[in-house]
C-alpha cells in the first residue's frame, strides 16, 4: 500500500513545496472555472462575442500550443531520419513535451468547442473532407496517437518488457516519418485556417503563404523549445541523470541553435516576400505596422542574429536566452494572427477575461505537473539508473525507503 | 469538373440521410467490396486534387464539394432599399416563422431604429436606419446573404452548414461541433452562436427553406407591405434589378450588391447611394472556397511525396547493419500499404 502511494505521489512530506502550493491554488481556481464553463456555456467565463468567435483558448492553447509542441517531430526527424545520433538523449524528453503539449491542446479545444461530444463524428461521418479544419482535426488526432506510440518504449523499459521494446525499435523510423507528414500537414493548415478571413486579418499578416509561414516557424519553435526545455529539465532534474551517461548538453544546444538560426533566416525572408507579394509596405507605418515590425524585427530577425553570435562565440547562455526569446516570439506571432490583428477594424476589440487566462494557465500547469510526474518515474532523461529514484518497476520495488 | 466525376462528394439535401448510411457502412468495412470501393473513391478524390494542383492555370475547385444547382436557377431575394419604409414587419414575420423568442420591445416600437443592431441568435433579420451626410435616411434589412459559394460551408469541419439546391444555406443541429470556424470565415459575420447555453446552436437566417419546400415564399418577403422584397429565381432578379436601374438611373447607383460579391449571394441589394454607406462593405468577387482550395490541394502531394522522400533518404544514407533499427519485413509491410 505504501509502495502504491509512493508510486503515485512520491514522498508525501515533500509534497508541500512553494511551487506546488501556488500552482495547486491556480489549478483549483481553474477547475472551478472549467466547471462553470461546462455548466453555463462559454459566455459565462469568456469575452467571446458574435464577431470574435475565437479567443485566447484558440489563439494560445491551440495555435501556440501546437507550434511549441513541434520539438517532438523536429528532433525525431533529426535523429531517426537524418541520423544525427548525438541528439538522441534529447529525443525522448522532446517527444514527451510534444505529446503532453498536444494532450492539453486537445483539452483546451474541448473546452472551447460548443458541442465537444460531437467530435468523434468527424471520423465516423467524414463529411467536411475539403474543410481545412477537417485536415487539422484528423492530423492532430492521428499525430497524438503517433506521439503516444513514440513515447511508449519508455513504459516498456520501465516494465522491462525487452521483447516489446526491441520490436518498437523497428517501428521508430516509420513513426518518425508519419510524424513529419502529419506535422507538415496540420502545422501548415493552422495557418491555412486564416486564408478564409481576408477582410478580417490585417493585410500585413494575411498572405497566401500563411500555411508556409506556420510550417517553417513551427520548426524554429520546435528547436527553440527543445533548447529551453532541455536546459530547464537538466537543471531541475539533474538527479534523474545517471552519473555515467554524461553527454555534453552545451554542445547539443549549440548544434540546435545553428539549425534554428538557419530556419529563422529562411522564415524572415519568407515574411518579407509575404509583405512584398501583398504590396503592403506602406502599411508598415501604421500602428498595426509597428506591431508587425516589432514581431518580425524583434522576434525573428533579432533571434537570428543572437543565435548566430551565440553559436560563433560558443556562448550557451546567450543561445538559451535566444531560445526563450524565440518561443515568446512564436507565441506573439500566433496571438497576432488569431487575436490581436484579427478583427483589427472592430471596436471595442476582444481581450481575454481573467477567467480565460486562468484556465489557460491551469492547462499549462497541469502539463508541467504531468511532465514532472512522468520524468520522475520513467526513463525519460536517461535510460540508465539515475542518481536519485529508479527507472524501472523492478528497481522501484526493490528500493527500501 | 471533379464534382461530376465523383458523385460521392456531392451531397444534396434529400440524399443527406442515405449519404450518412453509406459512409458508415464503408467505415466499418465488414464487406470487402464496400471497403474497396471506399478506398477507390478515396484515391480518386486525392488524384483529382493532385491533378488540380498541377493545373495551376485553372482555378482549383477542390474545396467546394457541394455544387449548388446553377447559380441563377436557385432562388433569391431582391431587396430594393429605395422602397423600404423601415416598418420591421419582416422582422416580426421572421420571428413568428422561426419561432424565435419575442423581443422586449414590440415590433411597432420605432425607437428601436435609433440604435444600430446586428442580427443575433434570437433575431435572424434586423432593419437598420442609416442617416446620410445629406440628412436623408435609408432603412435596410439585414440577414444571412445565403451565398452562392458559402464560406461557412466550405469552412465547416462536418458540413453542418450546407448549400441547398434551392439556394438556402442551412445548418444541421445533429452534426455541428460548435467550433465557430463558420463565424470566422463568414465575411458578413452572419452565423451567430448561443454563448449563454450549455448546448449551444449556430443560429442564422436559413432562407425559410422549409417554407420554400412547401412552395411558399420566405416569411419576410410575404410580410413586406411595400414590395421592397422580391422573391424569385436569382437570374430573373438580376435582370429585374437591371431594368429598375435602367428605368430610373438617377434613383439608383449602378450596382447590384451581391451579384458578384464573394462569388455572388442569393440576396441582392439595390440602393440609391453607394452600398458602403448602408454598411454593405466592398468585397472581392472571388468566392471564399477558392481561398483555401489551393492549400488543400497540396495535401495529397505531401502525403505521397514526403514519406517516399524521407524513407528514401533514410535508407539511402544508412547502412542496415549499422543502425539495426529496421527489419526488412517492416519495409515490405509499408510497401504493401501504399
Amino acid at each position: 500500500m505504501k509502495k502504491i502511494i509512493r508510486l503515485l505521489i512520491g514522498e508525501p512530506k515533500k509534497l508541500f513545496t512553494p511551487f506546488n502550493l501556488i500552482s495547486g491554488l491556480i489549478v483549483l481556481v481553474g477547475l472551478v472555472l472549467i466547471g462553470i464553463r461546462l455548466a453555463k456555456g462559454l459566455g459565462a467565463v469568456t469575452n467571446l462575442s458574435q464577431t470574435t468567435p475565437w479567443g485566447l483558448w484558440i489563439g494560445f492553447d491551440v495555435m501556440s500550443g501546437v507550434a511549441l509542441a513541434a520539438g517532438g517531430y523536429t528532433l525525431a526527424t533529426t535523429v531517426h531520419i537524418f541520423g544525427l545520433k548525438k541528439y538522441e538523449p534529447l529525443v525522448r524528453p522532446a517527444i514527451l513535451t510534444g505529446f503532453l503539449g498536444y494532450v492539453f491542446v486537445v483539452l483546451g479545444l474541448i473546452l472551447d468547442l460548443g458541442r465537444p461530444w460531437r467530435m468523434p463524428f468527424i471520423m465516423i461521418f467524414p463529411r467536411g473532407v475539403t474543410s481545412v479544419l477537417f485536415e487539422v482535426g484528423m492530423c492532430v488526432a492521428a499525430y497524438l496517437t503517433v506521439q503516444l506510440l513514440e513515447f511508449v518504449p519508455a513504459f516498456w523499459e520501465w516494465l522491462q518488457w525487452d521483447g516489446l521494446r526491441k520490436f518498437w525499435g523497428k517501428l521508430v523510423i516509420w513513426l518518425s516519418i508519419l510524424a513529419v507528414v502529419l506535422s507538415t500537414l496540420h502545422q501548415s493548415s493552422l495557418g491555412s485556417l486564416f486564408l478564409l478571413a481576408p477582410t478580417k486579418l490585417f493585410p500585413l499578416w494575411y498572405s497566401p503563404y500563411l500555411p508556409l509561414f506556420f510550417f517553417v516557424s513551427s520548426i524554429a519553435a520546435g528547436l527553440s523549445m527543445v533548447i529551453v526545455e532541455s536546459s530547464i529539465s537538466h537543471r531541475l532534474f539533474s538527479y534523474r541523470l545517471s552519473p555515467s551517461s554524461h553527454f555534453d548538453l552545451d554542445d547539443l544546444t549549440l548544434g540546435l541553435a545553428k539549425g534554428a538560426a538557419v530556419v529563422l533566416y529562411v522564415y524572415f525572408f519568407l515574411k518579407l516576400i509575404g509583405v512584398a507579394e501583398q504590396g503592403s509596405w506602406k502599411l508598415l507605418l501604421t500602428p498595426y505596422g509597428y506591431l508587425f515590425l516589432a514581431e518580425v524585427l524583434g522576434f525573428v530577425a533579432l533571434p537570428c542574429v543572437l543565435y548566430t553570435i551565440g553559436v560563433r562565440s560558443r556562448n550557451v547562455k546567450l543561445v538559451r536566452f535566444t531560445g526563450a526569446w524565440t518561443v515568446i516570439g512564436i507565441i506573439f506571432n500566433r496571438l497576432n494572427i488569431s487575436i490581436i490583428a484579427f478583427n483589427w477594424q472592430l471596436h471595442p476589440h476582444y481581450y481575454p477575461s481573467w477567467m480565460e487566462i486562468t484556465v489557460s494557465v491551469t492547462l499549462v500547469t497541469m502539463g508541467i505537473w504531468l511532465f514532472r510526474w512522468l520524468v520522475n518515474r520513467l526513463p525519460v532523461l536517461s535510460q540508465e539508473k539515475p542518481q536519485v529514484g529508479t527507472n524501472t518497476f523492478k528497481e522501484f520495488m526493490a528500493e527500501s525507503v | 469538373m471533379e464534382d461530376k466525376s465523383n458523385p460521392a462528394i456531392t451531397v444534396s439535401k434529400k440524399e443527406g440521410k442515405e449519404e450518412l448510411h453509406k459512409s458508415s457502412s464503408a467505415g466499418s468495412a465488414t464487406h470487402p467490396g464496400t471497403f474497396n470501393s471506399g478506398r477507390r473513391n478515396f484515391l480518386k478524390l486525392f488524384s483529382a486534387g493532385g491533378a488540380v494542383a498541377m493545373m495551376s492555370s485553372s482555378p482549383a475547385r477542390a474545396a467546394q464539394a457541394v455544387k449548388p444547382t446553377k447559380k441563377d436557377e436557385a432562388m433569391g431575394v431582391l431587396v430594393d432599399t429605395t422602397l423600404c419604409v423601415g416598418c420591421r414587419q419582416c422582422e416580426e414575420a421572421c420571428n413568428d416563422a422561426n419561432k424565435l423568442p419575442k423581443p422586449k420591445r414590440s415590433f411597432d416600437d420605432d425607437s428601436v431604429l435609433d440604435t444600430h443592431r446586428d442580427t443575433s441568435p434570437r433575431e435572424w433579420t434586423v432593419v437598420n436606419r442609416y442617416t446620410l451626410k445629406s440628412g436623408a435616411q435609408i432603412t435596410r434589412k439585414q440577414q444571412c446573404m445565403n451565398c452562392v459559394e458559402p464560406a461557412c460551408s466550405s469552412a465547416c469541419i462536418i458540413r453542418a452548414l450546407e448549400k441547398q439546391p434551392d439556394g438556402a444555406v442551412t445548418w444541421r443541429e445533429d452534426l455541428c461541433l460548435g467550433c465557430r470556424y463558420c463565424m470566422v470565415a463568414c465575411p458578413f459575420d452572419m452565423p451567430k452562436f448561443e454563448y449563454s447555453k450549455q448546448v449551444p446552436r449556430i443560429r442564422k437566417c436559413q432562407f425559410c427553406f422549409t417554407r420554400q419546400e412547401k412552395g411558399e415564399q420566405p416569411a419576410c418577403v410575404e410580410a413586406c407591405p411595400v414590395q421592397a422584397l422580391k422573391f424569385g429565381r436569382r437570374g430573373d432578379l438580376v435582370e429585374e434589378a437591371r431594368k429598375r436601374i435602367q428605368a430610373n438611373p438617377k434613383g439608383y447607383v449602378d450596382h447590384i450588391y451581391g451579384e458578384h460579391e464573394v462569388g455572388g449571394t442569393s440576396w441582392l441589394y439595390l440602393a440609391s447611394v453607394p452600398h458602403e454607406q448602408l454598411n454593405l462593405p466592398k468585397m472581392s468577387d472571388r468566392d471564399y472556397p477558392q481561398l483555401t482550395s489551393g492549400a488543400e490541394s497540396t495535401v495529397p502531394a505531401v502525403l505521397l511525396i514526403w514519406p517516399a522522400l524521407l524513407a528514401g533518404f533514410h535508407f539511402f544514407t544508412h547502412d542496415k547493419d549499422e543502425t539495426n533499427e529496421h527489419g526488412s519485413h517492416q519495409q515490405d509491410s509499408q510497401e504493401g500499404k501504399r
